[in-house]
């Protein structure tokens, strides 16, 4: 990037020949600061602090403040600065998504990745190899970001998240529907829902929205400033207000919206006898919803699921799947039985921010 | 079937009663007949099929499956049932290739070229490009859509589950099973799952169900108790009349259960009021209320039940005290299990109760009993009118004539005032009870004229504990309660002093999790989180220094050595009986003391030893 290196609209041609036969490893490979891409000379997702990082989005696990220089999405780098302050990295460059760049020997494209609000894969091409790093990423309707894309590759590095074939997240708007029907059921109890702070609370705010939920939503403290940035980017999520300050008796019949880890915590006893739900892939493991004590598990999840990992691998038509955070050895499992090259790829310091990281009852606030 | 699915799953994570009731009562009311009558008969255990085996599940699954998939799935999950339900992979119909990935391949501009459906996607210069509805349908799987596209056969009610169960030959069990889970949800397949093979444990009691059905007509529930042994799935006729468009069923049961009458816990202040010749003393045994009827049916045959104090079935669990009911009438009395005509504790009444099988070794080890203490009919005589002293009679005539080993009179306590009763309830060995004294748990006292009532009725009956035992304890470690109080520090895990390697050192003898109020609660909860030492997962270490720490009142109801314990004790019903602020831990009781009281006690066979 360079800081002001120009835009490239068309791949170079001109590359010296100084490689004659290229291996996906010789362009991206694991190193303990994450994925490091030699002949273009900068880390994608970054653990630790680097020179030159490209960004997928904006989960705290794979944004990290630091660095020398950023290229990531608008969306990418104002999430970052929110959370990090104005002098989150050296420099920055921001991207949309179908734009190309040119970085040493490589070239790379930006891709949409359904995730959350600017969340992109990453094309790295370099001589006639193309390598996508998709981040996390999801196929299922999200009426808060740009939905998912999928670009062919020859491989293609996906998350395992939800890696295993009991991981079926169906349809988010009839999770919604039995958080509706609850509040409908229990007028005098306030509905408590837990949800990750960036891109999960704002999509189940427009899922309620989208299902004809107009009363007021209330927000706790730590989700204001990210969901009103994704106001602020066009997401129309109706009136929100926050729960602060207001009183008990009102709380009855109302939704609020928190981060998972303030729903066991004494900030509850605010709300008249609440009914605690939490919208997360895990929560299709009863065993795993019983664990915070959720009473309401609601599917909801911004990863794909089995599905969702299977037939994106499929459609890329990649040859190699390189596999990381998650259950990779189910994933790897199902790609060898495809007769896809496949192997775990051994980053670590992912799933921090997002479902990345199963629940855990003891969080304190 | 989706529905009641539905229904099983919320009451699978509501831990509040009146929450359960109002959801069930909710299904009833929303859901017609006869699903809810066959609901209703699911949850009060009132349906009777061939169960499906574990195998015949794990054959279907595998026929389906990747092994190695199954294998980290099951590994991961913990449960058959809810593995197969969550990766029965989508009938052949539904599964299409998802339209997302469908869409443009390649590094052209970025737009999904295809899709009908999709709206527009980023625009190439900027991510923020959105549909302007946040309602519009993105891109991705939709499975109502396939589901109507692909005209799928409608997933099967549970009626149809019900029916088509009772008559299902075993050959053609796994080919209709398969077809169900190809058309249930995930959900769905959950509940059949766990209907199919008889492991529907989720928490709420027969009675719980039929109290919610109550709550559709504002009925009583004692009353659909009443009428229940005479009724049949899928109930419409109960239904009905609960609705107010059909007469109250009658009950044609030969043998019905009659609601129990219950006693109310005496304080020290209530004896001021009372005068000691208008009650009958007995004995409270440490055993398992208990209803035993016998009637005749039509053509004559004796029908034999027993049921609970809340009136479900347990007749299946006592093969062994049946015969000995030959007369028609019904007995209120006390389940216990006696050895060379001695009662036994708790402890070992303990091992005949949840058992799947009961075996001839189980009722060759543990002999149950039966001690009557009222007589609620007889022949086809209602008794309940009648004053207690007169059912007594009646009782005493009816007991001899059993004349049967297992079945005896629960014998009174000659007292002429409460001075008198007060040292039989504090030495009950002494009194009369001799060598059953261990399994009296204190006095009933039972108005001469009352007749027999449902409920707790003022002023009737009492019971009179004897004093809990009673020591001070420290404050080790504190663990998040579940549900409601999942916020809360509510489960308790404390320690009396004993000397050890280095000195004086805690020792934990118990956990208690409930006895304190609310307000109690909350000082406990803030204490720990201000006092924490260290954090284990969800346990806390709370300081526990002779000078620093918090003292606990235990209240517990007996003692019995456990190897298990590091302490070598094990305590019965602990709970929290008072926090003393006012005690340092230094104060607070020595394992000696707990040793001192359980030579006191007399101890249970080892045989049968088990802490609950
Ligand atoms: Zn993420
Ligand atoms: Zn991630």
């Amino acid at each position: 990037m360079r800081g002001s290196s120009p835009r490239m609209t068309a791949k170079n041609h001109q590359s010296p020949p100084y490689i004659s036969k290229m291996r996906p490893q010789d362009i991206l490979m694991p190193v303990p600061a994450g994925l490091c891409c030699k002949p273009g000379g900068f880390h994608i997702d970054p653990v630790r602090p680097v020179e030159r990082a490209v960004i997928t989005h904006g989960h705290s696990d794979h944004a990290r403040p630091g660095h020398g220089a950023v290229l990531a999405t608008q969306e990418t780098l104002d999430m970052m600065r929110l959370r990090y302050g104005d002098n989150f990295a050296g420099s920055t460059q921001a991207i949309g998504y179908g734009e190309e760049i040119k970085l040493g020997d490589v070239t790379i494209k930006f891709h949409p990745a359904g995730h959350v609000l600017g969340s992109a894969q990453i094309a790295v091409s370099c001589k006639d190899i193309c390598i996508v790093a998709s981040g996390d990423y999801k196929d299922a309707p999200d009426p808060t970001c740009v939905p998912f894309e999928v670009v062919t590759c020859d491989v293609f590095i996906t998350e395992a998240t939800f890696g295993l074939p009991v991981f079926r997240h169906g349809d988010a708007a009839v999770e919604v529907k039995k958080l509706l029907a609850s509040v409908a059921l229990f007028p005098e109890r306030a509905h408590l829902v837990g949800a990750y702070s960036l891109g999960k609370a704002q999509r189940v705010i427009a899922l309620l929205r989208a299902a004809g939920y107009d009363a007021p939503i209330y927000l706790h403290g730590a989700m204001e400033k990210i969901t009103r940035y994704y106001e602020s980017r066009g997401v129309k999520l109706g009136e929100l207000r926050m729960v602060k300050g207001v009183k008990k008796a009102d709380l009855a019949g109302t939704i609020t919206l928190a981060p998972p880890s303030a729903t066991s915590d004494v900030w509850t006893r605010r709300f008249p006898d609440p009914v605690t739900a939490f919208a997360s892939g895990w929560m299709r493991v009863r065993a795993r919803a019983r664990q915070g004590g959720v009473e309401l598990p609601l599917v909801i999840s911004d990863h794909a699921d089995w599905d969702g990992l299977t037939s994106t691998i499929d459609a890329t038509g990649a040859r190699e799947i390189w596999v990381t955070h998650g259950q990779e050895d189910a994933l790897v499992h199902w790609c060898k039985t495809k007769g896809l090259a496949a192997r775990p790829l051994d980053l670590v310091g992912y799933g921090d921010e997002d479902e990345g990281e199963a629940p855990v009852a003891e969080a304190e606030a | 079937m989706n529905r009641f699915a539905e229904l099983l799953d919320r009451l699978a994570y509501e831990p509040g009663r009146n929450n359960k009731l109002r959801l069930l009562a909710n299904y009833f009311r929303a859901t017609e007949d006869p699903d809810r009558g066959f609901a209703l008969a699911a949850l009060t255990g009132a349906l009777s099929f061939k169960h499906a085996k574990p195998g015949l599940i794990r054959d279907l699954i595998a026929d389906r499956t990747d092994p190695v998939l199954f294998a980290l799935s099951y590994d991961y999950v913990g449960d058959l049932s809810e593995t197969v339900a969550l990766m029965w992979p989508k009938a052949a119909a539904l599964s299409t290739p998802s339209p997302a990935c469908g869409g443009a391949l390649g590094w052209g501009s970025g737009r999904l070229l295809s899709g009908e459906k999709e709206p527009p996607p980023g625009s190439p210069d900027s991510a923020s490009a959105l549909p302007d509805d946040p309602t519009s349908p993105a891109s991705g799987r939709g499975d109502e859509l396939s589901h109507h596209l692909h005209n799928n056969p409608p997933p099967p009610t549970l009626t149809e589950v019900v029916t088509t169960l009772r008559t299902l030959g075993k050959t053609e069990l796994p080919k209709q099973l398969a077809r169900w889970l190809d058309e249930l949800d995930e959900t769905g397949r959950w509940a059949l799952l766990k209907l199919v093979t008889g492991a529907m444990r989720i928490g709420i009691s027969a009675r719980l169900a039929k109290t919610a059905a109550a709550a559709l007509g504002d009925k009583d529930p004692h009353e659909i108790e009443l009428m229940w042994p005479g009724l049949k799935p899928p109930y419409l006729d109960l239904f009905a009349w609960l609705e107010g468009h059909g007469e109250k069923p009658v009950n044609l049961d030969p043998a019905p259960f009659r609601p129990v009458m219950l006693a109310h816990a005496i304080e020290d202040a209530d004896f001021a009021h009372l005068d000691a010749s208008d009650y009958i003393a007995e004995w409270k045994w440490d055993g398992i209320r208990a209803q035993a009827v016998a009637g005749r049916d039509q053509s004559g045959n004796t029908v034999v039940r027993l049921y609970s104090r809340s009136g479900e079935d347990i007749t299946k669990s006592f093969p062994d005290l049946l015969p000995s009911l030959h007369l028609a009438g019904a007995i209120d009395g006390e389940l216990l299990v006696l050895r060379d005509g001695r009662v036994q504790t708790f402890n070992v009444l303990q091992q005949r109760l949840n058992r799947k099988v009961v075996s001839p070794k189980l009722t060759k080890d543990y002999p149950i009993h039966l001690r009557a203490y009222d007589l609620l009919s007889e022949g086809d005589t209602d008794l309940r009118e009648l004053p207690f002293a007169e059912r007594r009679a009646k009782l005493e005539a009816f007991v001899k004539q059993l004349d049967d080993p297992r079945i005896d009179l629960s014998p009174t306590i000659p007292f002429d005032d409460w001075q008198a009763l007060a040292a039989a309830r504090a030495d009950p060995a002494a009194a009369g009870a001799g060598e059953d004294s261990e399994a009296v748990e204190g006095v009933m006292l039972k108005r001469r004229d009352a007749p027999y009532l449902p409920g707790r009725p003022k002023g009737q009956w009492w019971k009179w504990k004897r004093d809990p035992h009673i020591i001070d304890a420290v404050l080790m470690y504190a663990q998040r309660g579940h549900g409601k109080r999942s916020s809360y520090y509510s489960d308790y895990t404390f320690g009396v002093w004993t000397k050890g390697e280095d000195g004086e050192q805690l020792v934990p003898v118990g956990k208690a999790y409930f006895g304190f109020t609310d307000e109690e609660l909350l000082q406990i909860d803030r204490f720990v989180r201000r006092n924490t030492t260290e954090k284990f997962g969800p346990v806390r270490h709370v300081v526990h220094e002779p000078d620093q720490g918090l003292v606990l009142e235990v209240a517990f109801e007996g003692l019995a050595r456990s190897p298990r314990h590091k302490s070598g004790v094990a305590m019965r019903f602990p709970r929290i009986n008072r926090l003393r602020w006012d005690k340092k831990p230094g104060e607070a009781d020595r394992l000696e003391t707990l040793e001192q009281m359980l030579k006191s006690e007399i101890s249970p066979p080892s045989a049968a030893t088990s802490d609950h």
